[in-house]
């Protein structure tokens, strides 16, 4: 009989699930918490006494692990993308990546997943705060149970390591022939048309369906799931980038410093390729709506990225013209 | 709840012997601010005090051990005073004093900022507002580990205006952490001037106790009564202590004693041998007064 298809789920609750059932195999294990309710209602049974609730301080929170670490132990550290990459970031550069601590940074809300909470709780800045960080692990879990491959693999990871997140329910990958593994690209799909590059959940899902779209239209695409910006597995993208007409990178954060950013700066030095960024705009959010709004307001979708392809693959004679880049203030 | 040996406090003769060691802490900073960079002065003659009752008394530490899994932790989270920490610690043997000679040179390990790479450094500070936090750390990961282990901070009183202060501050008295202990170096200045005139503290002591610690207030220059209050924490059980260290910015050297200017300073040959003459007097009149004493 098949498996039945894995439900949607939401990658933190995979996240928290499997740290939950490593915590009391695992002494050096410890879960600190800003008061997050993530975990609420949780029975740690044995490992009670390394859950530890610190409340709202997320200075406190990074500060904190890094003694912790310090002193031998492994801190999964628990707040929102953007307090992990933005308020706390001192403390995560200097207490934590300095030092080249085993902290987890386990970052929720990731992108645009805080969805209507609006730009005080959107995270569009953290990957490229986070991969400009010596040391710094920067991870992109695109389902769930890449989430639960990432915990686990941490956990033979001697230094700081930052897991992207997400908050609700989110759709699982079709089957992959290689299972994601940090550090190394997960190759999706192959084609030598165009290269799609992306991370994430949203980002992923559309570039598989505009692949799907584009081999109808005669390009054949590859798709790479960049899953780990940092170290960034320039081998693989370089040895899929070469001979390509054109890389499209795909990502729910701002188009500067993160995945495109990563990508564009590795080929330019090491494989020329022309690389167009798909991600959003350069404003804070303006609109009001879900997660699924938001991504599809900012342009994070299949058909964003079939158009994109279209018009890099020939410039003279674009499909439609659209300026991502001034989403917002268009009527 | 963690149980805290108590260390043995000091008498007349070992208060002589760390009155020594603070002389000679003194002057290894003020060779370092006469090299080719300068330095922090003023903020490390005011804790030198402080790290002496600590280190020749107080804390749990072996020089020839500085990982062991059993010490005391120290962090200096006034990490500008890092010339008052590599001196007490060259002074107290984890690396040839000589190393200090080349304090902010190529080819030297010792920074202005305290770095990791210092055998005995524990943590890298210098960011106000990062030692509490790390303390806490520190001191959580020793009771889930059932060690008997404390954590020492200093603090500078100018650091406690950063917010991240009482973060730390609130956060460790929340979980009860009485094998922290913090040091609140009260000179009463910050590179402009007065702290109560650019963002006041006062009333120091109450806002301590108000955020669930238990506070002391010690004459931070008086060996016997820091190596008393620091070697007897924690006062109250559950709770996190703090000394706050009544101390002068400069302590013991005349030109830069009690004044901002001397937060930072390139000292010259002629201040060098001013400094060096003041601490000799100073220790000769100690000497007197101890051999009518006895």
């Amino acid at each position: 009989m098949p498996e039945p298809a894995p439900a949607n789920r939401p990658t933190r609750n995979a996240y928290r699930d499997r740290l939950v059932a490593l915590l009391p195999q695992h002494p050096g294990l410890v879960c600190l918490d800003t008061d997050t309710g993530l975990f609420t209602g949780v029975d740690f049974g044995p490992a009670a006494d390394r859950y530890i609730n610190l409340g709202i301080a997320e200075s406190n929170l990074m500060g904190m692990a890094a003694g912790l670490a310090a002193s031998g132990f492994q801190p999964f550290v628990n707040t929102m993308a953007t307090f992990a990459a933005t308020r706390a970031v001192e403390a995560v550069k200097i207490d934590i990546a300095y030092n080249a601590l085993p902290v987890r940074i386990m970052a929720t809300h990731g992108g645009l997943s805080a969805g209507h909470f609006g730009p005080t709780h959107h995270s569009l800045e953290d990957l490229a705060v986070m991969r400009a960080l010596p040391n710094m692990t920067v991870v992109v879990p695109a389902d769930a149970a890449a989430t639960e491959v990432a915990v686990e693999e941490s956990l033979d990871l001697p230094s700081p390591l930052y897991l992207r997140l997400g908050r609700k329910a989110t759709p699982p990958l079709p089957p992959a022939a290689e299972p994601p593994r940090i550090g190394v690209a997960q190759v999706l799909r192959s084609g030598r048309d165009v290269l799609l590059v992306c991370c994430g959940p949203h980002p992923v899902l559309a570039a598989l369906a505009a692949a799907d779209r584009l081999a109808g239209a005669g390009v054949a695409a590859a798709v790479l799931n960049m899953h780990t910006l940092k170290p960034l597995d320039a081998e693989r993208l370089c040895a899929y980038a070469a001979g390509v007409p054109l890389v499209v990178t795909v990502e729910e954060h701002w188009r500067s410093g993160g995945l495109g950013g990563a990508v564009a700066e590795t080929l330019a030095e090491q494989g020329p390729a022309r690389v167009l960024r798909i991600g959003v705009a350069d404003v804070f959010a303006t609109v009001v709506g879900g997660h699924d709004a938001l991504v599809t307001h900012y342009g994070i979708t299949a058909d964003a990225i079939f158009t994109r392809v279209l018009d890099g693959l020939d410039p003279h004679t674009p499909a439609t013209r659209r300026d991502e880049t001034n989403v917002d203030r268009m009527p | 709840m963690d149980v805290v040996t108590h260390r043995p406090l000091a008498g007349q003769r070992q208060t002589a012997a760390l009155a020594s060691r603070a002389d000679r802490i003194r002057e290894h900073i003020v060779a370092m601010c006469a090299g080719v960079e300068g330095g922090h002065m003023g903020g490390s003659l005011s804790v030198v005090e402080v790290l002496t009752a600590l280190y020749f008394a107080v804390m749990r530490v072996d020089p020839r051990r500085p990982d062991d899994p059993a010490r005391d932790i120290f962090l200096l989270s006034k990490g500008h005073a890092a010339i008052g920490l590599y001196a007490t610690l060259a002074e107290a043997g984890y690396f040839d004093a000589a190393e200090l000679a080349g304090f902010g040179t190529v080819g030297s390990r010792l920074m202005a900022h305290p770095v990791r790479t210092v055998p005995g450094v524990e943590m890298p500070t210098g960011s106000l507002g990062h030692g509490l936090a790390l303390g806490a750390g520190f001191a959580l990961g020793a009771r889930l580990r059932g060690r008997d282990r404390r954590a020492f901070v200093v603090l500078g009183d100018g650091e406690l205006q950063e917010g991240s202060v009482w973060e730390g501050a609130m956060g460790a008295a929340a979980l009860g952490l009485d094998n922290l202990v913090a040091v609140v170096d009260r000179n009463g200045l910050q590179i402009t001037g007065d702290t109560e005139r650019i963002c006041a503290l006062e009333p120091l002591a109450d806002r301590w106790r108000s955020f669930g610690w238990s506070v002391r207030e010690c004459p931070g220059h008086d060996l016997d009564a820091l190596v008393e209050a620091l070697g007897s924490a924690p006062w109250q059980p559950g709770r996190p202590s703090v000394v706050i260290a009544r101390t002068t910015k400069g302590a013991g050297v005349p030109f830069a004693e009690g004044k901002a200017q001397g937060h930072y300073m390139k000292v010259s040959p002629r201040q060098q041998a001013q400094a060096r003459v003041a601490i000799a007097r100073a220790a000769s009149v100690r000497a007197a007064l101890e051999a009518v004493d006895a």
